[in-house]
């Protein structure tokens, strides 16, 4: 790399760093709210079949 | 009696959350596939195959993630303002929540772009940085960007936060052109256009192409980024959080 190797790499790597950070936080963000929609279902479901007892 | 002119009935559905969540939900698994191997391979191509430039060596290759970082950072602010703008004035709901979910992205690309372009200049230019036109303005938008967002988190009320930063969104579009014109405008260290100016472009060829797969994978990337995260705020809309 002719002596540019450091400077190279720690753009590469930190913008590799960046966006996938970029990437991964909504989707664990939508695993987290997909994870609450589906407890209030079942929370509901509950409460109705103690309804139609 | 006018008519009205008729609107393609789509155009009217995708303002729809429902729909939008749907539709994106269909598009996501391709959308991601391809940016991946665009962005793979620009990455590899850049760093590894791309010749060595006569002047800057190897250094050169910080072009590859600099470049697109810095043109995404003003397209997506663009796109943010004009989301918000369209959710300003004509009240939707999708156009405010997509105007939203452009500010993370923007900023990590202007992150980018600064720290990119830093690591660049220390070898080139002989300084991390210099308070020169182009990098200042640069500066200024991250400034809007984090700006734009602690504006969102700080009203409570979410119609009134949007609102207000997407005024804030449309007076910061000054700073676009100031931003890319900054190299003419002003005497700088940094250099000129070299795709994006009148005439053919001042680069080989086979130092184009990665460049361009570049510009298109970051491209990918902040639609992709886009869209999961207005489909988290449809879901949390949804959901009342």
């Amino acid at each position: 790399m002719g002596g540019y190797a450091f400077y190279v790499w720690t753009a590469y790597c930190l913008t590799v760093a960046v966006l996938g950070g970029a990437v991964l936080l909504p989707l664990l963000r939508y695993r987290r709210l997909r994870r609450e929609a589906a407890r209030r279902e079942r929370r509901e479901q509950r409460q109705t079949e103690v309804r139609n007892r | 009696m006018t008519h009205a002119v008729p609107v393609p009935h789509s155009f009217y559905r995708l303002a729809s959350p429902h729909y939008f969540y749907e539709q994106s939900g269909r598009l996501l698994p391709w959308l991601a596939a391809v940016t991946l191997v665009l962005f793979l391979t620009g990455l590899v191509w850049g760093l590894a195959f791309a010749p060595a430039d006569y002047q800057q060596g190897n250094g050169f290759r910080i072009m590859y993630v600099h470049v697109p970082a810095a043109v995404f950072s003003m397209s997506v602010y663009v796109a943010m303002a004009v989301a918000g703008g369209i959710g300003l004035i004509w009240r939707l709901k999708v156009a405010a929540m997509v105007a939203r979910s452009c500010a993370p992205i923007g900023a990590a690309f202007t992150f980018l772009a600064l720290v990119t372009g830093s690591l660049w200049g220390k070898p080139m230019w002989g300084a991390w940085w210099v308070w020169d036109a182009r990098l200042t303005s640069e500066l200024i938008l991250l400034f809007l960007y984090l700006g734009y967002m602690a504006l969102q988190e700080a009203i409570e009320e979410r119609d009134t936060a949007d609102r207000a930063s997407a005024v804030l969104a449309l007076v910061g579009l000054i700073n676009i052109p100031i931003i890319h014109y900054s190299v003419e405008w002003w005497y700088t260290l940094h250099q000129g256009a070299t795709i994006l100016k009148l005439g053919r472009p001042s680069i080989a060829p086979a130092m184009l192409w990665p460049l361009l797969v570049m510009l298109a994978a970051y491209g990918l990337l902040a639609l992709l980024v886009v869209l999961l995260r207005t489909r988290n705020e449809v879901l949390e809309r949804k959901l009342n959080i």
